[in-house]
């Protein structure tokens, strides 16, 4: 549902996304991991549109997204295929509004209904993500962190998208709070068929929510494969790396080479 | 092995409680944290927010505001840190402890040279000559990896990636040559690759110079990885100690069991994720018995009335009812 070719993002001399090409099948689940700087957040935002490539194309459902400004209409059109999940939920949401209203208002955005159905719907869409008639009621000051990024959950799934981008979603969340978050998005994936494009440091939850890992260094795809292989037998000397810096029993953390420009 | 009980330990804390003033009345955001790290040794603090983990740390310190109640005891090496005037204080901490940060750019002041920040503390506090001080901190530099000390003195912090400046960080704290680090989520906003780096810094120079660290994380696994023994706290209370080797098999409270279970492995395909129903509460919303009741799958009655004390199996703790002990321990035990 999903193909990128030769995805270019230029900013001056600098070359933040060097030639990415990929594919997510429908319903599928991949990851995008990669050091700060590696260029996975710019390559996500291109994609949902929030960026214009320097070079290549983002086809989504077969049809090529066309680069520049957007009529309302055809942005309203794409929202639909593709929303997006940011790390810090507090600042993308509206802290005046009520979290059944900014709900309701993400339904009605979307999809003509009557006032019942958007209800309905907003019922729905919070009891997808755990959420109940009190915090419904609520502003999102009065939430927790973890409850927020469920409220931004359910306000993209109220598109119905076929994509959701979840750019460092539960990175800033605590511990137990986090398994909460991977185990809804496991079961958003199953219940809709959603398909999920992870932006993530988080090798541990790549491996328990993502089919395909796709490693990125200095804005190229160094290895791309199966989770279980790529994170099992690593081929790229920096995906080795990578995943000999994950903590783990028996682990001593070593210097490696000092870095020759930091 | 074991640790030689008869030597007084370099930090001992002992039923340490925090009240704050919170929107004007006193509320206690630290029960009870006990804690205790020998000379040279690690221990890692580990918590969710709210756990109480950063205070107990900025206790020691002596960092907590004016307007915090401190009751039991905080003793490095024998003295009493709430018990330290103004003076004794600034030379506490010019000397014996140091502290890194998780946002280092909070830290050092923009305006002014990485030489210069480095320098400070060794010309004004301990009075040591200009010449000298470069000298010694250019040295420390190239210990923890920054082999151009001379062209990174003379640069500011925005010219420096998060990965350089902890290692700035951690230089100005073994400037100080302390005995004991306190480290709180030093790596947190780190690359992983990155925060290998740092903890692998941190842990020469605590082998090259005896030091002794407090090691504050959120990450089980980390601390584990880097300490000799783990502390978990939450909602304002220890809730286990124990050697960090034992972690994963012999946690005994279930609070420790689940935030285990709730990590996602890399290595182990068949776990499965188990995530902890609720969320994490500060020490100021406990309830009366035991602050993890609400999310215990083990809670029974006695739970939510009794608030559990910590009570020794081995040579570790858990404040539970209800431990978690495994069969063939059990037996070793009482053998």
């Amino acid at each position: 549902m999903l193909e990128v070719r030769n995805l270019r993002k230029e900013y001056g001399e600098f070359v933040a996304v060097d030639e990415v090409t990929f594919a997510l099948p429908e319903q599928g689940a991949l990851a995008i991991v990669g050091e700060s700087g590696s260029g996975k957040t710019t390559t996500a935002r291109m994609i949902a549109g929030l960026e214009a490539p320097s070079g290549g194309s983002v086809v989504v459902a077969g049809e090529e997204r066309p680069a520049g400004r957007l009529r309302a209409r055809e942005r309203r059109v794409r929202a639909r295929q593709i929303q997006m999940v940011f790390q810090d939920p507090y600042a993308s949401l509206d802290r005046r509004q009520r979290v059944g209203d900014a709900l309701a208002e993400a339904v009605g955005f979307h999809q003509r209904l009557p006032a019942d159905g958007v209800r309905a719907r907003v019922a729905e869409l919070l009891d997808m993500v755990g959420l109940d008639d009190r915090q419904a009621r609520a502003l999102p000051k009065a939430l927790s962190g973890g409850q927020r990024q469920r409220v931004a959950i359910a306000r993209a799934l109220a598109a119905e998208p076929r994509l959701l981008i979840l750019d460092e979603a539960i990175a800033a969340l605590d511990v137990s709070i986090q398994a909460q978050i991977l185990t809804l998005l496991r079961r958003i994936r199953t219940e809709t068929g959603t398909a999920l494009l992870f932006i993530t440091h988080d090798l541990g939850a790549v491996r328990h929510i993502s089919d395909e890992v796709l490693v990125m260094q200095h804005g190229r795809v160094v290895e791309h494969g199966p989770v279980a292989t790529v994170l099992g037998a690593p081929q790229h000397p920096y995906t080795q790396r990578l995943v000999a810096s994950i903590p783990k029993p028996g682990w001593t953390p070593r210097r490696r080479a000092e870095r020759a420009a930091a | 092995m074991t640790e030689p009980q008869n030597a007084s330990p370099l930090l001992h804390i002992d039923g340490l409680r925090i009240d704050l003033p919170l929107d004007g009345a006193p509320r206690t955001v630290v029960h009870r944290a006990d804690v205790t790290i020998p000379e040279g040794r690690a221990v890692a603090l580990v918590g969710e927010s709210g756990s109480g983990k950063s205070l107990t740390a900025r206790c020691v310190m002596g960092l907590l505001p004016g307007s915090a109640r401190i009751h039991g005891d905080v003793r490095f090496a024998g003295e009493s840190v709430p018990g330290m005037n103004a003076e004794r204080l600034r030379a506490f901490r010019a000397a014996e402890v140091a502290m890194v940060f998780q946002d280092p750019r909070a830290h050092i002041n923009p305006a002014r040279s990485i030489g210069d920040f480095l320098i400070e503390g060794l010309t004004t506090a301990r009075r040591v000559p200009s010449g000298e001080a470069v000298k010694k901190v250019t040295g420390i530099l190239r210990e923890v990896g920054i082999p151009d000390a001379d062209r990174r003195m003379r640069q500011r912090p925005h010219e420096l990636s998060g990965g350089l400046l902890q290692r700035v960080m951690i230089a100005a704290a073994l400037a100080v040559e302390p005995r004991l680090l306190l480290a709180d989520e030093p790596t947190t906003a780190l690359d992983v690759t990155t925060q290998e780096e740092v903890m692998a810094i941190i842990g020469e120079a605590r082998e090259a110079r005896g030091l002794a660290l407090l090691f504050i994380t959120h990450d089980l696994e980390l601390a584990a990885a880097v300490s000799d023994r783990v502390v978990v706290m939450y909602a304002g209370s220890t809730v286990e100690e124990l050697p960090a080797a034992r972690l994963r098999a012999h946690a005994a409270h279930p609070y420790t069991r689940a935030l285990l279970a709730s990590r996602p492995s890399v290595f182990d395909e068949a776990a499965e994720l188990r995530s902890i129903p609720g969320r994490p509460l500060s020490g100021f919303e406990a309830p009366e018995g035991c602050a993890f009741s609400d999310r215990c799958t083990h809670v029974q009655d006695v739970c939510r009335s009794e608030r559990p004390q910590p009570s020794p199996h081995g040579d570790a703790f858990a404040a539970c009812h209800f431990p978690y002990v495994l069969a063939s321990e059990e037996t070793a035990d009482h053998a």
